[in-house]
C-alpha cells in the first residue's frame, strides 16, 4: 500500500493543511476493481451453470489448444506482473528511470498479449454466434481482453507522465493505481487460462 | 455622452448557465440529481397513468381497447424501469451527495469531477431509454426483460437494445458513485466523528453503496450477455438456441434483490433522522439500526432466488428461509422508529406526516412480503397484482413516501426557504389516500388472480377495483400539483431559513442554509452521532448546556 502516512483528522476540512493522501485515490480504485470482480463473476457463473448442464463440455469441435499460443500469452501476461511491481518499487525508491523502463517493458508485453489474443482469434474455428460454447469463449476472454486494453491505456499515460518526470517517491499515485488495476487483469487472466484451457484437461 | 470601457473587476463571475454545467460542488450536483429525479417521476408518473386509464375499461364484446397491446407493454416496461432507475436511485444519490459530505463534516465528496460525470450520465442515459418511443417503439418486455422475450426473435424493436445500452450506462453511474460515496465516508470524517458515531443517514448509504458496487457489475455482465445475443448471434439465454433462460433470472435477481434493499435503505435512513428530530429525542437503539441495516446488507445477497420459487429449479426451503430471516432486521427498524416515537413531544409537521405515512405502507409493504415468501403462498399468487400491490406498498409507500420526507426536511437546507406547511399537508393527505385507494385494491384483484402486465381483461368483479386503484392513481397525480406550486412558490421568497429551523441533531443544520461553498466556518466538537443534540441538551439529553459550549467548540475547526 502507499507509502504516505496520514495525519489523522482534519482531512477534507477545508482549512486544512494536510494534503489530500495517495491512500484516498487508491482506495477508490480498490472498490472500482471490486465491482469490476463482480462483472468477471457474472460470466464466469454464466460458463460454469452451461459447464455443468452440457454433455460432453467443452462440446464436440470447441475442445481448445493451451500449447503453445495460450501458454505462451499466459506466461508473457504473468510476466508483465512482474515488471509492472519492479516498476512500482522503483518509483517507490525514488529511481524515475528503473520506473520508466519497466513501465515500457509492461506496456510492450501488453500489447504482445492483445496481438497474440488476436491472432487467436483469428485463427479458432468457431466464433461468438456458434453455439452456446463460442458465445461463452468470446464474452469472457473479449471483455477481458477489453479490460487489458484499458489498463494499457492507463499504462501509456502514467509512462508518459513518467518520462516527462511527474512521479518521485512521495507523488506517485497514478502508477499505485494502474499497478493494482494490471494485476487485477492479470489475476483474471490466470483464472480463464485455468478455466477454459486447464480445467478441461482433468477429465 | 463618453462612456469609458472599464477593466473588468477581478471577482468575474460566470453566466449561472456555465456555472451550473461545469459544477463539480457536490451541493449543486446534488440538487441537479434530486431535480432530474423529480422530472423522471413525472414522466414514469405520466405511464402510469396511461396503464390506470387503460384498465379503468374491461374488454369490451368487439375487443377494442383502449391502448394497443403493444404499447402498453412499453408503458409498464418504461414505468417499471423509469421509476426504479431514473426516479429512486438517482434521488437517493442525490440526497446523499448533498447531506452526506455535510453530515460528515467534509468540504466535498472525495473525487468531484468523478461525481460530476456520475450525474450527468443520468439524464443522457434516461433519454436513451426514452428516445425508443420515438424510433420505433420503447423496450416492452417488462423491467425484468426476461429472456427469451427479451431476445432478438421475441422483441426485434431497437428499443430493447436502447434499454440495455441506457441501463449499462446509468449502472456505470451508479458504480461510479457508489465509490466515490464509500470514500467520501471512509476518508473525510470530521475529527472525533468515528463509525459508531456517523449519522444513521450516512450509514444506511454506506451499506446501499457497499450493494451497489457488488451487485451492479452482475446486472452490467448479464445486460452484456442479452446485447450479445441480440446483436452478435450469441445463445446465452434461449434455450432454442443451446441457451438457459433461468440464467438470465438468476443474474438478474442477483443483482436485482440487493437492489430492492438499495432502494429502501437509504429511505431508512432518511426516515431516522426525520422521526428523532420530530419527537424530540435521539433514535431509539442508533447500534441495533446499524446492526439491522448491515444485517439487511449481507442477507440481502442471500434471497435472490425467491423471485423464482415458480421456476420449479431453484432451492426453495433455502431462499424461503432466509427471506422470512431478512424481515427480521428489518422488524428491528419498524421497533426502532415506534419507540424513538414512544412518549415523545410529536410534532407533525410536513416532513414527520410523510414519515409515519411511510410506516404505515412500509409495514403493509412488508407483511404482504411475508406472504410471498411461503413458497405454498407464493405459488398461487406469483405474477399476480398481489406483488404489484406488494412493491408498490414497499417502493412508492415507502421509497417514495421517504423521499417525500426528505424534500420537505432538507429543502430549507439546500434552498434556505421553507416550504409551506398548509400546502405540504395537502400535498400529503392527496397521496398518503391515493397511495391507499390505488395499491389496497392490488390486493384483492391478485387474490382473485388478476395476473400483471395484461392490457385487457373480461368484464368481471375485477373492473370496479380496478376503477377504484385508476382514481387512486389520479389522486397521487393530483397531489404533484401542490407540491410542484408548493416548490414554484417557495422559491420565489428570499432565503431567509436559520442554520436549524427544525432544531435537528446533525450537523448539516451547523452551517448557513443553504452552505457556504465549502461547507463549513466552523465545526463543532464530535462526541456522539448527535452533536447538535449535544450541543443543546447535553450528552444525556439534561437541560441546554450554556451557549458558549458552541463557542468553544469552534476553536477546533
Amino acid at each position: 500500500m502507499a507509502v504516505v502516512t496520514e495525519q489523522q483528522g482534519l482531512r477534507g476540512h477545508p482549512h486544512s493543511q494536510v494534503r489530500r493522501t495517495t491512500d484516498t485515490a487508491l482506495l477508490g480504485m480498490l472498490l472500482f476493481i471490486a465491482s469490476e470482480v463482480m462483472f468477471f463473476a457474472g460470466l464466469f457463473a454464466a460458463y460454469f451453470t452451461f459447464a455443468g448442464q452440457v454433455k460432453p463440455w467443452p462440446p464436440e469441435g470447441f475442445e481448445l489448444e493451451a500449447v503453445p499460443l495460450p501458454l505462451i500469452l499466459t506466461i508473457i501476461l504473468v510476466t508483465s506482473s512482474f515488471t509492472m511491481q519492479y516498476a512500482t518499487m522503483q518509483i517507490r525508491r525514488g529511481n524515475r528511470t528503473g520506473m520508466n523502463r519497466a513501465l515500457a517493458v509492461t506496456l510492450l508485453l501488453g500489447a504482445i498479449f492483445l496481438a497474440g489474443q488476436l491472432y487467436d482469434y483469428a485463427n479458432l474455428p468457431f466464433g461468438i454466434n456458434s453455439g452456446i460454447y463460442g458465445s461463452l469463449f468470446f464474452t469472457m476472454t473479449g471483455f477481458h481482453g477489453a479490460h487489458v486494453f484499458g489498463g494499457a491505456i492507463g499504462l501509456a499515460v502514467v509512462l508518459s507522465r513518467g518520462a516527462s518526470g511527474q512521479f518521485s517517491a512521495q507523488h506517485h499515485t497514478a502508477v499505485e493505481a494502474v499497478h493494482y488495476y494490471w494485476h487485477f487483469v492479470d489475476i483474471v487472466w490466470i483464472f480463464l487460462f485455468g478455466t477454459l484451457y486447464l480445467l478441461p484437461l482433468l477429465k | 455622452m463618453a462612456t469609458t470601457t472599464l477593466p473588468r473587476a477581478a471577482g468575474y463571475t460566470r453566466s449561472w448557465v456555465y456555472e451550473w454545467l461545469t459544477t463539480t460542488d457536490h451541493k449543486k450536483i446534488g440538487i441537479m440529481y434530486v431535480t432530474t429525479a423529480y422530472i423522471f417521476m413525472l414522466l414514469g408518473g405520466l405511464l402510469a397513468l396511461g396503464i390506470r386509464t387503460d384498465l379503468w375499461t374491461a374488454t369490451s364484446a368487439t375487443g377494442a381497447s383502449l391502448i394497443p397491446a403493444a404499447l402498453y407493454n412499453q408503458l409498464f416496461t418504461m414505468h417499471g424501469t423509469t421509476m426504479i432507475f431514473f426516479f429512486v436511485m438517482p434521488m437517493l444519490a442525490g440526497f446523499a451527495n448533498y447531506i452526506v459530505p455535510l453530515q460528515i463534516g467534509a468540504a466535498d465528496m472525495a473525487f468531484p469531477r468523478i461525481n460530476a460525470l456520475s450525474f450527468w450520465i443520468i439524464p443522457f442515459s434516461g433519454i436513451l431509454l426514452f428516445s425508443g418511443f420515438l424510433l420505433g417503439g420503447a423496450a416492452s418486455a417488462g423491467w425484468t426483460s426476461y429472456a427469451p422475450l427479451a431476445e432478438a426473435k421475441y422483441s426485434p424493436g431497437v428499443g430493447q437494445d436502447l434499454w440495455i445500452l441506457g441501463l449499462l450506462l446509468n449502472g456505470m453511474s451508479s458504480i461510479l458513485g457508489a465509490i466515490n460515496l464509500l470514500v467520501t465516508i471512509f476518508k473525510l470524517r470530521a475529527p472525533g466523528l468515528t463509525m459508531l458515531r456517523l449519522p444513521i443517514f450516512v450509514w444506511t448509504v454506506l451499506v446501499t453503496q457497499v450493494l451497489l458496487v457488488f451487485a451492479v457489475p452482475v446486472l452490467a455482465s448479464g445486460l452484456a450477455m442479452l446485447f450479445i445475443d441480440r446483436n452478435y448471434g450469441g445463445s446465452f439465454f434461449d434455450p432454442a438456441a443451446g441457451g438457459d433462460a433461468v440464467l438470465w433470472q438468476h443474474v438478474f435477481w442477483f443483482f436485482g434483490h440487493p437492489e430492492v434493499y438499495i432502494l429502501i435503505l437509504p429511505a431508512f435512513g432518511v426516515i431516522s433522522e426525520v422521526i428523532p428530530v420530530f419527537s424530540g429525542k435521539p433514535l431509539f437503539g442508533y447500534k441495533a439500526f446499524i446492526l439491522a441495516t448491515a444485517a439487511i446488507g449481507i442477507l440481502g445477497f442471500g434471497v435472490w432466488a425467491h423471485h423464482m420459487f415458480a421456476t420449479g429449479v431453484v432451492f426453495l426451503a433455502f431462499f424461503s428461509a432466509t427471506t422470512f430471516l431478512i424481515s427480521v432486521p428489518t422488524g428491528v427498524k419498524m421497533f426502532n422508529w415506534v419507540a424513538t416515537m414512544w412518549r415523545g413531544k410529536l410534532n407533525f409537521k410536513t416532513p414527520m406526516l410523510f414519515a409515519v405515512g411511510f410506516l404505515v405502507s412500509f409495514l403493509i409493504g412488508g407483511l404482504d412480503g411475508a406472504f410471498s415468501a411461503s413458497t405454498p403462498v407464493d405459488f398461487d399468487i406469483t405474477d399476480t397484482y398481489w406483488v404489484v400491490s406488494h412493491l408498490h406498498y414497499v417502493l412508492f409507500g415507502g421509497s417514495a413516501m421517504a423521499i417525500m420526507a426528505a424534500t420537505y426536511y432538507w429543502f430549507p437546507k439546500m434552498s434556505g426557504r421553507m416550504l409551506n406547511e398548509r400546502l405540504g399537508q395537502v400535498h400529503f393527505w392527496l397521496m398518503f389516500i391515493g397511495l391507499q385507494l390505488t395499491f389496497f385494491p392490488m390486493h384483492l384483484l391478485g387474490l382473485a388472480g388478476m395476473p400483471r402486465r395484461i392490457a385487457e381483461y373480461a368484464p368481471t368483479a375485477w373492473q370496479p377495483l380496478n376503477q377504484v386503484a385508476t382514481i387512486g392513481a389520479f389522486t397521487i397525480a393530483a397531489s404533484m400539483l401542490p407540491f410542484l406550486w408548493n416548490i414554484f412558490t417557495t422559491l420565489r421568497h428570499p432565503a431567509d431559513q436559520p442554520n436549524d429551523p427544525w432544531n435537528a441533531y446533525t450537523l448539516e443544520w451547523a452551517t448557513t442554509s443553504p452552505p457556504p461553498p465549502n461547507n463549513f466556518e466552523h465545526l463543532p466538537e464530535v462526541h456522539s452521532e448527535r452533536p447538535l443534540f449535544d450541543l443543546k441538551y447535553g450528552p444525556h439529553g439534561g437541560a441546554p448546556v450554556a451557549a458558549s459550549a458552541a463557542a468553544s467548540s469552534g476553536g477546533q475547526a
